[in-house]
């Protein structure tokens, strides 16, 4: 089967591109890892629209239920619960479902792969009970599950406040919120600016720290985190102002922002920049969402983290950037201005400066007994050792310790071993690049991939 | 003069060679324009195998897997090298003829290093073994290493014998003095008598520079590694006839291979998975290993090395160039030689001469017409 | 670790599953992950360390949620929904090959 656009990623941005090319006739496919879109942001919105659980939820939650609609009804063709696992140029995409891998064709693919959220590593940070705050919110949207005993949050940025006055409006309890943010300096006021012209948004975010305030004690200038216990998390400990503290915690949820899904472009050999003031490298996009190579878009927080209503606008950017390309969608320029398109993403994006200058990315010296790569479990203290003999290349610390070696790919401990080899080598962080990516995106089997032979042979 | 020796290509073999050359009282800098072992080294499977060598191979490969058992005594590590044995299976008549015919041209040569095993011996050294494999040649003092450590050992010995190594420096200009060579690099000039080409994939352009144009194909061999398992598989075992090489490494990761080939760029610069081609290599695994099957990968890559036309390495000195050595060429399976061949450079280096019939390993076999000047 | 707020209220669950060989109750829309946190001591145990973990992320890039699901090793179990009757087990270090 040959689609005229393949679209990774059923959240805002994904739907969006998939309800417009779909209007402008093209053939659209979407493949999904959930089993309902929404994305991570509207996570089962359609289960989600009455009872307790979509009223903690908020109307911003609810908001997805018009674009999820539309998305159901048009013509594009929806593969839920299906990973993509290899994209190869030209464009053939490996998916897996239920088992099976099979492979489609494309002539367009557009990458709306979302976010995923900062992996922050601290002393005890894989133990039982820690997990990150995003995490615990996409339970809440799936299960309607809240966290249980002494709960703890530690973080910084709006998603730690939002999810605590979810979880306290559902009855749930918090023990104390850790804000690692440090006070804002004085570059703050220069983003002020901008950022009234999102003032709604502004305004919400200040309810959510107004009544969070009410309810739970909140600790500033928190520094140094470490969970510990036997087996599970029994406590955790930080510093303020020079001073340990040390409580009892059954849960810690952490958060320091989300940054982009990088790992198709990067495996893609695509162009990356880093963004310092966020911390993360992002694809370089061209002005219809176009990646370095020809036929690959993104859009949505996979091109740089801008939210969801950002998300969707450059959906719809990237949709008549495709259409152009495939020669429909008439006077698309003209089109762009009609929908405002600019101005909107503008809008979208008016909160974003402040945000990085309140919340910049977290730059604590990790104590080297610290597991850097979940999966490997390789510490600070080697990748720092190994470090000082090698190159400022992740790949081969990779080499020399396993980190990055295991089922996650670097996920969790990519932006950790750069920030590492920066920090031995005296160089920005900037410089050091991300790990080469190999296939698969994602770990299908052996039998799987032996299946591709007949598959090739029988046509 | 800044040393007597500039190795080119910090790969196992330009490593082996800088450490044993240093050994003998060589001044020795080694430069590597990525990282060392960024290519094969890093990318092979890191079979240590005389089993199957071509004959012209055997007498290094032979020497090699002494070295291989004592591998402490050169670098001070193992390596992690262990001598599980390699099998090759015969899946069918005529490859089980095949193997026993070659395994009694060895043993007629005085050849003891492989034995022929029927099928109940093979289900005894691997008794997850497909029940369709009639038996196969067994090598019992084969085996395995890690690469990445074997990498580490190389470079740690060869700097405590003194060897210079320089990462993320390439060559850009070679230039012959009248005795002399003077390389011009991304991190400066080095002055050397002697110089070795261990390019690699890259060995082509490391002799045009010094002005002895030949030519080589490149390899692109696939890998495959699955996430961990409980151990249960201990020798390597291949395949007649099928591309394909299976371990389970120290780990418990299955690491498959074989000789499926990539997809090379263009400018030969960089290579990429093939994931169908890939499947033929998984799919020999699988049918000798029916269980394995649900496992899952964690990883593929493919590895960059140089590949001549008879699959024999190049190893010797240029015909056309003084005081230039090559080492390149091992076209899939140069791992194993690492010790042997990094002491016949150092003979070359050294003393001008080795005791070791390099006949077959001659740079004309890949010499190209030199361009009008 | 975790509850339900639905797990309160009067209305039964909306299927069982079946972690470790016991019936556990769950819901609609939730995941094998999900349900692990609920049920003690359900984490997986490290390939490498040998030490207990639970899933961490919830948005499939953290593998901590590896577990048996129906008899299938190494599922990652925040992106798998659960099913009536789906049996649900730990994967305890490395997996075995035949499974």
């Amino acid at each position: 089967m040959t689609y005229d656009v393949l679209i990774v990623g059923a959240g805002p941005a994904g739907m969006s591109a998939a309800v417009q090319l779909s209007r402008d006739g093209l053939a659209v496919a979407v493949v999904d890892e959930q089993p309902a879109p929404g994305g991570q942001i509207w996570r089962g919105v359609e289960r989600n629209m009455s009872g307790p659980v979509s009223r903690a939820l908020g109307a911003d939650y609810r908001k997805g239920l018009a674009l999820v609609e539309a998305f159901r009804a048009s013509k594009a063709e929806y593969m839920p619960e299906t990973q993509v696992w290899q994209i190869e140029e030209g464009w053939s995409v490996f998916l897996t479902s239920g088992g099976r891998a099979r492979r489609v064709s494309a002539r367009i693919v557009l990458l709306a792969t979302g976010a995923q959220e900062r992996p922050v590593p601290f002393p005890g940070w894989t133990l039982p009970g820690v997990m990150t705050v995003g995490a615990a919110q996409i339970l809440l949207k799936s299960g309607g599950m809240l966290p249980e005993g002494r709960v703890w949050i530690a973080g910084a940025g709006p998603l730690p406040l939002l999810y605590a006055t979810q979880a306290l409006d559902l009855g749930g309890r918090l023990a104390g919120y850790l804000d690692t943010a440090g006070r804002p300096g004085l570059a703050v006021l220069q983003k002020l600016p901008g950022a009234w012209r999102d003032l709604a948004g502004l305004a919400k975010g200040a309810g959510w720290l107004r009544a969070l305030r009410r309810k739970v004690d909140i600790v500033r200038d928190v520094k140094d985190l470490r969970a510990e216990g036997e087996g599970r998390l029994e406590h955790i400990e930080w510093s303020r102002h020079g001073k340990r503290q040390r409580v009892e915690a059954d849960v810690l949820l952490v958060h320091e922002g989300v940054v982009p899904r990088i790992h198709e472009t990067l495996a893609l050999g695509c162009a990356h920049d880093w963004r310092a003031g966020q911390g993360y490298f992002a694809p370089r996009l061209g002005r219809w969402g176009e990646a370095s190579r020809s036929g690959l878009f993104v859009a949505g927080d996979a091109g740089g983290i801008g939210g969801w209503s950002a998300a969707m606008v450059s959906g719809e950017i990237a949709a008549l950037g495709i259409a152009a390309r495939l020669g429909k969608g008439g006077d698309v320029e003209e089109r762009r201005r009609q929908a405002r398109l600019d101005d909107r993403r503008a809008r979208a994006l008016a909160l974003r400066p402040l945000l990085d200058a309140l919340y910049p990315p977290l730059r604590e010296r990790l104590p080297d007994e610290t597991i850097v790569c979940r999966c490997e479990e390789v510490t600070a203290g080697t990748i720092r050792a190994v470090t000082r003999t090698s190159v400022p290349d992740p790949n081969a610390v990779k080499a020399a310790t396993r980190c990055g070696m295991g089922p996650c790919q670097g996920r969790q401990c990519g932006y950790t071993v750069q920030a590492l080899l920066a920090e031995v080598h005296g160089v920005p962080v900037g410089s050091v690049a991300f790990f080469n990516i190999r296939p698969p995106l994602k770990p299908i089997t052996l039998a799987e991939i032996a299946s591709l032979e007949d598959m090739e042979t029988a046509g | 003069m800044n040393a007597d020796v500039l190795v080119i290509g910090g790969g196992l073999h330009g490593l082996s060679a800088a450490l044993q050359s240093a050994r003998r009282g060589a001044s020795v800098t080694l430069v590597e324009r990525h990282f060392l072992g960024r290519h094969a080294s890093g990318a092979t499977a890191a079979g240590v195998r005389a089993l199957g060598r071509h004959p012209a191979e055997l007498p290094l490969s032979l020497e090699a897997a002494g070295d291989w058992h004592r591998m402490s005594e050169l670098v001070g590590d193992d390596c992690g090298f262990v001598a599980c044995g390699q099998l090759q299976v015969a899946e069918d008549e005529a490859a089980f003829s095949a193997v026993k015919a070659r395994v009694e041209r060895l043993q007629a040569k005085g050849f003891t290093h492989e034995r022929i095993v029927g099928p109940d011996e093979l289900r005894t050294l691997v008794p997850d073994l497909s029940a369709h494999c009639l038996g196969g040649a067994w090598a019992i003092a084969d085996g395995s290493a890690d690469p990445h450590r074997t990498i580490r050992a190389f470079r740690d010995a060869a700097l405590a014998a003194g060897v210079r190594v320089t990462e993320e420096c390439k060559v850009i200009a070679l230039t012959r003095r009248s005795d002399f060579w003077r390389a011009e690099t991304s991190q400066g000039s080095i002055e050397a008598k002697v110089v070795v080409n261990a390019g690699g994939a890259w060995a082509a352009d490391v002799a045009a520079l010094a002005g002895d144009p030949l030519h080589h194909a490149i390899r692109t061999s696939m890998m495959v590694v699955t996430e961990r398992t409980v151990a249960r598989i201990g020798p390597v075992v291949s395949s007649l006839g099928r591309k394909l090489s299976f371990k389970q490494t120290a780990q418990g990761t299955l690491l498959i291979g074989g000789g499926s080939q990539g997809r090379l760029a263009a400018d030969r610069q960089s290579a990429t998975v093939d994931v169908v081609a890939l499947a033929s290599s998984v799919k020999a695994a699988v049918r000798l290993f029916p269980t394995v099957g649900g496992l899952r990968i964690v990883r593929t890559w493919a590895g960059m090395e140089a590949m001549t036309e008879d699959h024999l390495p190049v190893i010797g000195f240029s015909r056309r160039v003084e005081g230039l050595v090559h080492a390149f060429g091992f076209s899939g399976h140069g791992f194993q030689l690492v010790p042997s061949v990094g002491r016949v450079l150092a003979d070359l280096i050294c003393e001008g001469r080795t005791k070791h019939d390099l006949t077959a390993f001659d740079t004309n076999r890949v010499a190209a017409e030199r361009a009008a000047a | 670790m975790f509850r339900s707020v639905l797990e309160g209220s009067a209305a039964a669950p909306d299927m069982m599953v079946v972690v470790n060989g016991v019936e556990t109750p769950a819901w609609n829309g939730e995941t094998v992950a999900s349900v692990l946190l609920r049920v003690p001591n359900a984490g997986r145990i490290s390939p490498v360390s040998g030490k207990p973990r639970l899933p961490y992320c919830q948005m499939g890039v953290c593998f901590d949620c590896l577990a048996v699901v129906d008899g299938i090793a190494s599922t990652q179990g925040c992106l798998v929904p659960v099913k009536p009757g789906m049996r649900i087990d730990i994967q305890r270090g490395p997996r075995e090959i035949a499974r």
